[in-house]
C-alpha cells in the first residue's frame, strides 16, 4: 500500500512542478517529490516481520530477520542533501525577488521581453 | 486545458512507472525481500572481507565494524567515501548560500517581539536541545540516530535562541572554525587509514566489543566530525536566511 | 498486527490528501504548512517501516529545519502570504 502511495506522491510533485508559475511552489512540489522518492526507496527494503536493523539486548543476534540497511543508509544522507538543495534554491529566488519584486514566473518573462 | 494536458501526460507517465516496475521480475514485491540474495546479508553478519558466521550483542568482539546500528556500519563504515562526498556537497551549497545572500548585508532584525514565555524558556531548554544533539551522535553506533539528525539538532537549538532573543547573534568565526576542524580531520583519518593499511578511510582502530560506548573503532570518532560539521554547516545556512536588507 | 495496517492505511490515504492540497493551495503559506505535516506523516511512514533513523532525520530536518528556511524566506518578502 504505502509503496504505491509513494508513487502517486512522486507523479503529484511533478504535477506541482508542471502547473504551478510561483516560485515557492515550485520549490515545495520538489519537496514532496523527494519525500515520495524517499518513502520508495525505504520501501524497497522493507521485510514484513523484520525488525529494525540494529543490534540490542532484546534482538541480540544476527541470525534474526532484519530489514535491509543498505537503503535506509542512502535515504539518511538524501535527507540531508534535499535541505541543501531546498535552501541554495531558496535563497536564488529572494535574489530574484529583490531584483524582479514578483515571484511569478509569467511576470519574470514578461519584463525581460518588453 | 495546459492542466488536461499535464493529467494525461501524468497519466501516462503513471502507466508506464507501475507497469514497468511491477512486471519486472527482478523487483520484488513490498515486504517479501529475502535479505539471503542481497549485499545486505553480508552486512548484517559483518563479512565482508572476513568470513563470519553470527553475531552476538555483548559478546562478539573485534570484528572488521563494531557497530551494533547497521545503518551506522553503513554510513561510516562501508560506504565512508561516499559519505565524505555528501558532507562536501553540504558545504558547496551552505556556500552558495552564504555568497548568495550575504551580500545583503549583516543586519539581523526581526519584524515582531517575541514574548515573555519564550524568552524565558528558550534559555530553560537551549542546553537540554543541545545536549540531546551531542547525546545522539556520541551514541550514534549503539542507538537510532548518528551525526546528521545529531548536528541539526544543535542547529534546530542556535534556531530557537534566534526566535527567543532578536539581538542574539551566533559568533559565526567559531561555527567556521569548528567546521573546518572537522572537516580537515575526517579527510586526516582518512589518510591515516590509507597510511597504516591500504584503503582510504579503513577501520584502523582496535573494533572492540559490540554494544560497548568505547567500541567500533573510528565510527563514533568520525560520526562526532560528521555531527559537529552539519551542525555548523545548518547553522550557517538559518544565520544566512534571517539576514535582511538594510537599504535599497 | 491489525493495528498496524490500519495505521499504515490512514497514513497513506492522508498523505496523498496533504500533497494534493499543499499543491492546490493558493497560498504560499498553506502550502508550506502542509508540506511540514507531509513530512511529519513521512516519519511515521518510515517508522511503520521499521526504519527509525531515517525517522529521526526526517523528524528534525524535514518537518523542523526545512520548514523554517521556507518561512524566513517568506518573512524576507514584503508582500508574503498572498497568491
Amino acid at each position: 500500500m504505502i509503496q504505491y502511495v509513494s508513487i502517486v506522491l512522486m507523479l503529484i510533485g511533478i504535477y506541482g512542478l508542471l502547473i504551478d508559475r510561483n516560485i515557492i511552489k515550485i520549490i515545495v512540489a520538489l519537496n514532496i517529490f523527494e519525500v515520495g522518492l524517499n518513502i520508495f526507496i525505504v520501501s524497497v527494503g522493507f521485510v514484513s516481520g523484520g525488525v529494525a536493523p540494529i543490534l540490542t539486548s532484546v534482538n541480540s543476534n544476527s541470525a534474526l530477520i532484519y530489514v535491509d540497511p543498505l537503503p535506509q543508509a542512502l535515504v539518511l544522507t538524501s535527507i540531508v542533501i534535499g535541505l541543501g538543495t531546498t535552501a541554495l534554491a531558496l535563497a536564488i529566488a529572494r535574489k530574484m525577488y529583490n531584483a524582479y519584486n514578483s515571484l511569478d514566473l509569467d511576470e519574470i518573462g514578461g519584463m525581460d521581453n518588453d | 486545458m495546459k492542466r488536461i494536458a499535464v493529467i494525461i501526460l501524468l497519466g501516462v507517465l503513471g502507466f508506464f512507472i507501475f507497469s514497468g516496475i511491477y512486471s519486472n521480475e527482478a523487483f520484488t514485491e513490498f515486504g517479501n525481500v529475502d535479505l539471503n540474495n542481497r549485499v545486505s546479508n553480508k552486512f548484517i553478519t559483518k563479512s565482508v572481507t572476513d568470513e563470519n558466521d553470527i553475531v552476538e550483542f555483548g559478546k562478539s568482539s573485534n570484528l572488521e565494524t563494531g557497530s551494533a546500528n547497521y545503518v551506522t556500519s553503513i554510513v561510516v563504515n562501508y560506504r565512508s567515501f561516499d559519505t565524505l562526498g555528501e558532507v562536501t556537497v553540504l558545504f558547496i551549497s551552505s556556500l552558495g548560500v552564504a555568497l548568495l545572500l550575504g551580500t545583503l548585508g549583516g543586519k539581523l532584525t526581526h519584524k515582531y517581539r517575541a514574548n515573555f514565555i519564550l524568552r524565558v524558556g528558550a534559555k530553560t531548554i537551549f542546553p537540554l536541545i543541545a545536549l540531546t544533539g551531542i547525546y545522539i551522535f556520541i551514541h550514534g553506533h549503539l542507538t537510532p540516530g548518528g551525526g546528521f539528525p545529531g548536528g541539526s539538532m544543535i542547529a534546530s537549538a542556535v534556531l530557537l535562541l534566534y526566535l527567543a532573543d532578536e539581538n542574539f547573534r551566533a559568533k559565526m568565526s567559531s561555527f567556521k572554525l569548528a567546521e573546518s576542524f572537522a572537516g580537515s580531520l575526517y579527510v586526516l583519518i582518512g589518510i591515516f587509514g590509507l597510511l597504516t593499511s591500504g584503503y582510504f578511510l579503513n577501520n584502523f582502530m582496535n573494533t572492540g566489543v559490540i554494544g560497548d560506548l568505547f567500541s567500533a573503532g573510528i565510527i563514533p570518532i568520525v560520526y562526532v566530525l560528521v555531527g559537529l560539521k552539519v551542525g555548523s554547516e545548518l547553522t550557517g545556512i538559518i544565520t544566512d536566511f534571517l539576514k535582511v536588507e538594510v537599504d535599497e | 498486527m491489525r493495528l498496524i495496517s490500519l495505521i499504515e492505511t490512514i497514513t497513506s490515504l492522508l498523505l496523498i490528501l496533504l500533497a494534493i492540497l499543499a499543491v492546490s493551495s493558493k497560498k504560499m503559506i498553506t502550502s508550506i504548512i502542509y508540506l511540514s505535516f507531509l513530512s511529519m506523516l513521512a516519519v511515521l511512514s518510515f517508522a511503520i517501516m521499521k526504519a527509525p533513523d531515517v525517522a529521526v532525520t526526517e523528524a528534525v530536518i524535514g518537518s523542523g529545519l526545512v520548514t523554517a528556511v521556507f518561512l524566513f524566506t517568506l518573512l524576507s518578502m514584503k508582500k508574503a502570504g498572498d497568491e
